[in-house]
């Protein structure tokens, strides 16, 4: 059968980047006045000659992104199970030669961890794991899945790549979706950034979207890490990937997430940084190219920017998030695998919500169906 | 006598059906629903916590004039829509449905195959079964002969507000249809609303076009009177268009003569 791979290696990255920073407000303006926007109006709305329509862009994306999910926004809430970690990826803090203390997280610690955040009102999670198939195999998983299934009403987990036979049965258990982020579509970039662990395999990280539409996973969440490689050619290609997973796996949905670097213990620096305006436009050209894609905001990002983004175009966004295992209740002082950014509670992020005219949703999906 | 519309053992007095999503918040939908007079109101089951007795949407959806009509949204198959339609049926305590199966999650356009097999085996089960269906006239004769108590045939892509851009075959619906026809999804203003109704829809279901406006509570007012004014003009019976203004009779006017 057939997969990405193919369609990504016909397309020159250079040429990408060149065709990006030619576009013109002329392409920008029409980009703008289409009513069914393409790949190339993509492009010109993440380009620099976009910038000065930025506020004409948000205002577009805000409207568009009313019409479709209303006045509404989805909460869920990561909990890391494992930071145990064969990969070296230079940007992660759970990287194989990090020196730091392991744990991984038992039945009993899972759902102390559950309740908690039961208890602070999620009912969407999105379980976490570094790449250690041992010890947090496709057995450890489902059965935090089994586990969780009876707490949560929408489970989604962001763990290693895994086999399509895998991931059936994990959805068979109550997997909702997958989240994985090729990092960067730049091949050469991507082996420095990963030269060792599973993770090195360029084309299987990017052939399992392929793997979990064939599998029948219900949304599948892909994305670029910003900093790695030119943010708009990485942006490029996801949503180049996003077009062609729509039309081959029509009846999955997808959604897309934003992560920027951030400081990590041993962490790398941005080789090309993304200011928040980059990053608002981004979300926006997302938004202009696709009514109906969900998009997804972390508390990666300051206070400021998620209040002020959330008007943007995003549809789901977690708060108070721990990103190291037991973080919630079991282990707060273990080592986290990023630092975040916007640290109020869920109370305080839903009082927010509030105060701007959202709906908070909690549950969205009913996982006995 | 009182105009009213009838579907399994409910009476109406308004045909204007309303939906939960996309409000700002509860008490907002709620002041909604009451301004728009709907007695029957769509909730997505995957939306509502039936474990938890205060849940937020129930909870406000909890007034004795509100009609619950519990719908299936999320399911992909026939079999995941009886499983959720029992679920539904245990939880809220009615039999009453709103089949609505779409395994395409971006346009949430009606699978009439796998609708079909799941009226079908509702209906047997004793359900009031609502089907949301393409504008399809055979379907929906489909559908009336499994016995369903009424079809609900879409007027454009669920929340474009495009308005009756399958006006053609909703036409045909209506003209041939034993039970009541309610047109749902793509009505954006009431004018689509009144529109439907003058052309003979028994009702309509509106949810976008009131949630995401930015006065909730007038436009579900604007739609009620738009629904109301659209039926009553359907009973009064329009005149007939005319393209040219018609003088005396030119051409026959000799034989009178």
């Amino acid at each position: 059968m057939s997969n990405f791979t193919p369609l990504l290696n016909s397309y020159n990255w250079d040429t990408i980047v060149a065709d990006i920073y030619n576009k013109t407000t002329v392409d920008v303006e029409a980009a703008l006045h289409n009513n069914n926007r393409t790949l190339e109006d993509f492009k010109a709305l993440i380009s620099p000659a976009a910038k000065p329509y930025l506020e004409q862009m948000a205002q577009l994306s805000s409207a568009l992104t009313k019409k479709r999910f209303g006045n509404t926004m989805q909460m869920y809430a990561p909990m890391y199970l494992s930071n145990e970690c064969q990969n070296i990826c230079t940007y992660c803090g759970f990287s194989l030669t990090n020196k730091i203390p392991r744990r991984t997280l038992t039945d009993s610690e899972i759902l102390k961890e559950a309740t908690f955040l039961k208890n602070k009102g999620y009912n969407h999670i999105l379980l976490v794991t570094g790449e250690a198939n041992k010890t947090v195999g496709v057995t450890y998983i489902n059965n935090a899945i089994k586990l969780l299934k009876k707490e949560f009403a929408n489970i989604t987990i962001e763990v290693q790549p895994l086999d399509q036979d895998e991931y059936e049965l994990l959805a068979k258990n109550g997997l909702y979706a997958v989240l994985v982020y090729q990092e960067t579509y730049h091949r050469e970039e991507y082996k420095k950034h990963h030269p060792k662990g599973k993770k090195s395999n360029f084309d299987y990280r990017l052939e399992t979207p392929d793997r979990l539409g064939k599998a029948g996973v219900h949304k599948i969440g892909i994305g670029a890490l910003f900093g790695l490689e030119d943010w708009r050619a990485d942006s490029f290609f996801t949503a180049m990937h996003l077009q062609y997973l729509q039309k081959t796996y029509w009846q999955t949905k997808y959604s897309i997430s934003f992560p920027r670097l951030r400081p990590h213990s041993g962490g790398l620096e941005p080789k090309v940084v993304m200011e928040d305006a980059d990053l608002a436009q981004v979300i926006c050209a997302y938004r202009l190219l696709d009514e109906d894609i969900e998009l997804s905001m972390s508390t990666r990002e300051s206070e400021k920017f998620r209040n002020n983004i959330i008007n943007l175009g995003i549809t789901s966004i977690s708060a108070a998030s721990k990103t190291n295992p037991g973080g919630y209740v079991v282990e707060p002082q273990s080592l986290e695998q990023f630092e975040i950014s916007d640290e109020r509670s869920t109370e305080a992020v839903t009082q927010m919500l509030k105060s701007k005219g959202f709906e908070v949703v909690w549950k969205d999906w009913e996982n006995r169906w | 006598m009182k105009d009213s519309l009838i579907i399994g053992d409910k009476k109406f007095t308004s045909r204007l059906f309303t939906g939960t999503g996309k409000f700002s918040s509860s008490t907002v939908m709620k002041d909604a629903i009451l301004a728009s007079e709907s007695e029957l109101v769509t909730v997505a089951l995957k939306r509502v916590d039936v474990a938890n007795e205060n849940d937020d949407i129930l909870s406000h959806l909890s007034h004795s004039s509100i009609h619950l009509l519990p719908n299936t949204s999320g399911v992909r198959t026939a079999k995941e829509a009886v499983f959720a339609a029992q679920l539904s049926r245990e939880a809220l305590e009615t039999n009453w449905v709103k089949l609505e199966i779409h395994p395409d999650p971006r346009y949430l356009l009606p699978d009439p195959i796998e609708t079909l097999k799941a009226a079908e085996a509702l209906v047997k089960q004793g359900f009031v079964v609502m089907p949301y269906i393409h504008a399809d006239p055979v379907l929906c004769k489909r559908l009336e002969d499994v016995g369903v108590q009424c079809v609900m045939p879409l007027g454009a892509p669920i929340g474009s507000n495009k308005g009756l851009k399958t006006i053609d075959f909703l036409e045909i619906i209506i003209a041939q249809s034993t039970v009541p026809v309610i047109v749902d999804a793509g009505i954006g203003a009431p004018s689509h609303a009144a529109y439907a109704m003058e052309l003979g829809a028994d009702a309509v279901l509106v949810n976008t076009a009131i949630a995401v406006s930015q006065n909730p509570i007038a436009m579900a007012k604007a739609f009620r009177l738009a629904v109301e004014a659209g039926r009553l003009a359907y009973t009064a019976k329009l005149a007939a268009i005319r393209n040219t203004a018609e003088a005396s009779s030119p051409l026959t006017s000799f034989l009178n003569e």
